[in-house]
């Protein structure tokens, strides 16, 4: 298989620049360190997974990448680059538990197109076609914050997506939702992937492991575990930590 | 949405001055910095639309302690001073801050006491032996203790009688520190006698069982006089506006004007001018 | 000596025989607070939207000096805004001393540190909720202010309303700058002074109760706003 974050030769990284880079990671909080001089690259086009215990440092990692959070030590790059305004522009995050404006449905969506300065004769349109394709239409005028979980995360994902993201970051999205919901959003996932978005995601459920992922970063205790397609990590786990998490096991160990 | 929102806010607060401002530039007006006795009276509400109307020009009063209304004028706030305090009054004009100083009229301070006359002075007309007598009585003074035209005439009262009234300050001397109303609330409150002008005393509505204990001494004599404020110190006094002001009060139209205003058939004050 | 019958039958009447007089006390104490009001939230709501919502060094001690000008003395504040306006001071040849204008910037400086640190309050409750999701969308400073403002809308309306109650019952400092000339600057709240040292102890009660009706009005009218408004868009 090409492309994938470890069989990557030398020279494929020399004439593909990843999309994401990130390079030595550390991040410190309270005197520890969580996250251990890791290093990964996400090429453009892909659907990666990150899993792992709870604790492993999943969520931290994700808001490393997306900028939300400053690293201790090494850097994240952006096309080989410092990430700048425009790189932040093309990057979108959907949160575990939805932010509601505390607006209309609507007004949800042109807030997002106003930030990323779109004009005001375009809005109404995109916003139209942005709830049309989240199927939320009819809930236009509603405040957004009376609608329901499903309903409020696909809003969510529909106003991270309306200004074309091309790095869309999830944090277990669907994680508090029913399975019809879940699959409302793996189906949006999935469309936004089809339209060229490259997706990193954060997920507990081997299911939507299987139907999402091309590619799963597995971690543990702050470090990267294991890489690789997503039915060889989950199905062919080679470390003990990945192992031991697909059998549903406890694993306390700091060797993989 | 929200920039629009903001922008309506603003223009309106702007509007807000604005119309405060040209409600201000809209009229002739002069500003009178005078005492609470005057207007408390009700002197100046049947004065001044006389005036008004003669000439057009707008006075507005505004009523503190003759000490505050000194400084007031000293700091170019004001067109014209009428107070009374003609000590106070004569040193403003030495130092520059004023023309020339006019007597305007007179009425005279009164003792109030309650029913029970601690002191036993009721009825008397020594105004200096019956505050001798209040001070060895330890019968409670109250006292404006605010620097007032009313404040300075009871102090000359009490260095006369030879009493250090001060030093009893918060026992039987009490000083409110507010003007002629408030401490006629606070003293009848507290059954003190209390020094006032007659005036408002006359107008004063909430008298109770209060009655005058001392009049009638020349030693109670209260002036009133009118200066107009050095517009050579301050470019911004209305010196035309306020000296016509000035000359009308002086006037045999104003004193009359002065000399009718009555509560219950009383005089409140009685014109001077040339006397 | 006073029986509360008899003050409010006295405010009754007052309100019944409403006259032009009365009509411009109120009239000007409205203009006067509401402007104040209005100027402060101007200032106040982006000052303590911007306090609550960026870490920058000094934004502790801002935060002290914000709570603790809301207990600004009025009569302080009305003698620094004379020294400021008097024809002697600084701004002088600007005319403003004993005009509305002058008793507008008294309450405006009184009501300002009020709406700051309490929006400041809401804001940082908001923004808690709020930052990862800006942080995220690449939001720059002035759209996440007023992103908060507006969000935090109907809370804020209380913050104002918060002013509006300080500025409508102050009388040290419109006293000093406004200098109580009738049909000029005389304001509901220095008419019940003056009517109180003129002994009417009755008409100043009696008047105090039209100003508490007042004020129960206007915070009726915002509250009913805001209800209503809430039901549509808030959740």
């Amino acid at each position: 298989m090409r492309d994938t974050v470890m069989d990557m030769t030398t020279a494929e990284v020399a004439t593909r620049i990843p999309l994401l880079e990130a390079r030595g990671l550390s991040f410190d909080a309270g005197g520890k360190r969580l996250i251990h001089d890791l290093s990964l690259s996400i090429p453009e086009g892909r659907r990666i997974l990150i899993m792992g215990a709870n604790g492993a440092g999943k969520s931290l990692l994700l808001r490393l990448l997306h900028g939300l959070l400053t690293p201790s030590a090494g850097q994240v790059l952006w096309q080989g680059q410092a990430p700048d305004e425009k790189a932040r522009r093309a990057q979108a995050m959907v949160f575990q538990r939805p932010v509601m404006l505390r607006r209309s449905v609507l007004a949800n969506l042109i807030f997002a197109l106003s930030v990323h300065g779109v004009r005001g004769a375009e809005r109404a349109a995109e916003a139209a076609h942005a709830l049309e394709l989240a199927g939320l239409s009819e809930l236009a005028r509603h405040p957004a914050r009376v609608l329901s979980g499903g309903e409020q995360q696909r809003l969510a994902l529909a106003r991270a997506l309306i200004c074309k993201p091309r790095l869309l970051f999830l944090d277990e999205p669907t994680s508090s939702l029913d399975p019809a919901s879940t699959q409302r959003i793996e189906d949006l996932i999935n469309a936004a992937h089809a339209r060229g978005v490259t997706i990193v995601m954060v997920t507990h459920d081997l299911g939507q492991a299987g139907r999402l992922g091309d590619e799963v970063i597995f971690m543990h205790a702050g470090r990267v575990a294991e890489t690789g397609p997503t039915e060889q990590v989950l199905g062919r786990p080679r470390s003990e930590a990945a192992r031991a998490w697909t059998q549903g096991r406890l694993y306390t160990g700091t060797t993989f | 949405m929200l920039r629009r929102h903001l922008f309506s806010l603003a223009a309106g607060a702007a509007l807000a001055l604005g119309l405060s401002g040209a409600v201000q530039a809209q009229d002739q007006f002069i500003v009178v910095q005078s005492t609470t006795s005057t207007q408390n009276s009700g002197l100046f509400d049947h004065i001044l639309p006389i005036f008004q109307e003669k000439t057009g020009i707008e006075v507005r009063v505004v009523a503190v302690g003759t000490g505050q209304a000194i400084k007031n004028a000293e700091n170019g706030d004001g067109d014209v001073l009428f107070v009374h305090a003609k000590a106070a009054e004569e040193k403003f004009v030495a130092e520059g801050h004023g023309l020339q100083r006019s007597d305007v009229m007179y009425n005279d301070f009164i003792l109030v006491g309650p029913p029970n006359d601690p002191a036993g002075i009721a009825g008397t007309t020594d105004i200096v032996a019956a505050l001798t007598k209040i001070a060895e009585a330890g019968a409670t003074f109250a006292s404006r203790g605010d620097d007032s035209g009313t404040h300075k005439a009871e102090l000359k009262l009490w260095k006369e009688a030879g009493i250090d009234a001060a030093a009893a300050s918060g026992d039987w001397y009490r000083e409110t520190g507010s003007g002629m109303g408030a401490t006629l609330n606070t003293g009848t409150a507290m059954g003190a006698y209390v020094l006032t002008d007659r005036a408002t005393w006359i107008s004063f509505g909430n008298k109770g069982e209060y009655q005058i204990a001392v009049e009638g001494d020349t030693r109670l004599f209260n002036q009133y006089g009118i200066i107009l404020v050095n517009p050579a110190k301050h470019e911004n006094v209305k010196a035309e506006a306020g000296q016509a002001f000035i000359d009308w009060v002086l006037s045999a139209e104003g004193q009359q004007a002065i000399a009718d205003y009555k509560i219950d058939g009383q005089q409140l004050f009685f014109p001077n001018a040339n006397g | 000596m006073f029986s509360f019958g008899d003050i409010m039958s006295e405010a009754l009447v007052l309100i019944l025989n409403w006259d032009r007089n009365l009509s411009e006390i109120v009239g000007l104490s409205l203009h006067v607070t509401l402007s104040a009001v209005l100027l402060s939230c101007l200032i106040g709501l982006p000052l303590g939207a911007m306090v609550g919502a960026f870490r920058f060094p000094g934004r502790g001690v801002m935060t002290v000096i914000l709570n603790a000008l809301m207990g600004l003395p009025p009569v302080v504040v009305g003698l620094f805004v004379y020294l400021m306006l008097s024809a002697s001071g600084p701004f002088g040849p600007l005319q403003l001393l004993y005009t509305p204008a002058a008793m507008i910037i008294a309450q405006t400086i009184l009501v300002t540190p009020i709406v700051a640190a309490l929006t400041k309050q809401v804001v940082e409750d908001l923004h808690g909720e709020y930052a990862e999701q800006f942080a995220s969308m690449g939001l720059r400073a002035h759209e996440r202010v007023a992103a908060l403002l507006w969000d935090a809308r109907y809370s804020l309306m209380t913050v104002a309303l918060a002013g509006f109650g300080r500025a409508v019952a102050e009388v040290g400092a419109v006293l000093i700058v406004g200098g109580n000339i009738n049909h000029v600057t005389r304001v509901m709240t220095t008419t019940i002074a003056l009517e109180t040292s003129k002994g009417n102890l009755e008409l100043a009660l009696a008047l105090g109760v039209v100003l508490l009706v007042l004020a129960v009005l206007v915070n009726a009218v915002v509250m009913a706003l805001r209800a209503s408004a809430v039901r549509a868009a808030y959740a």
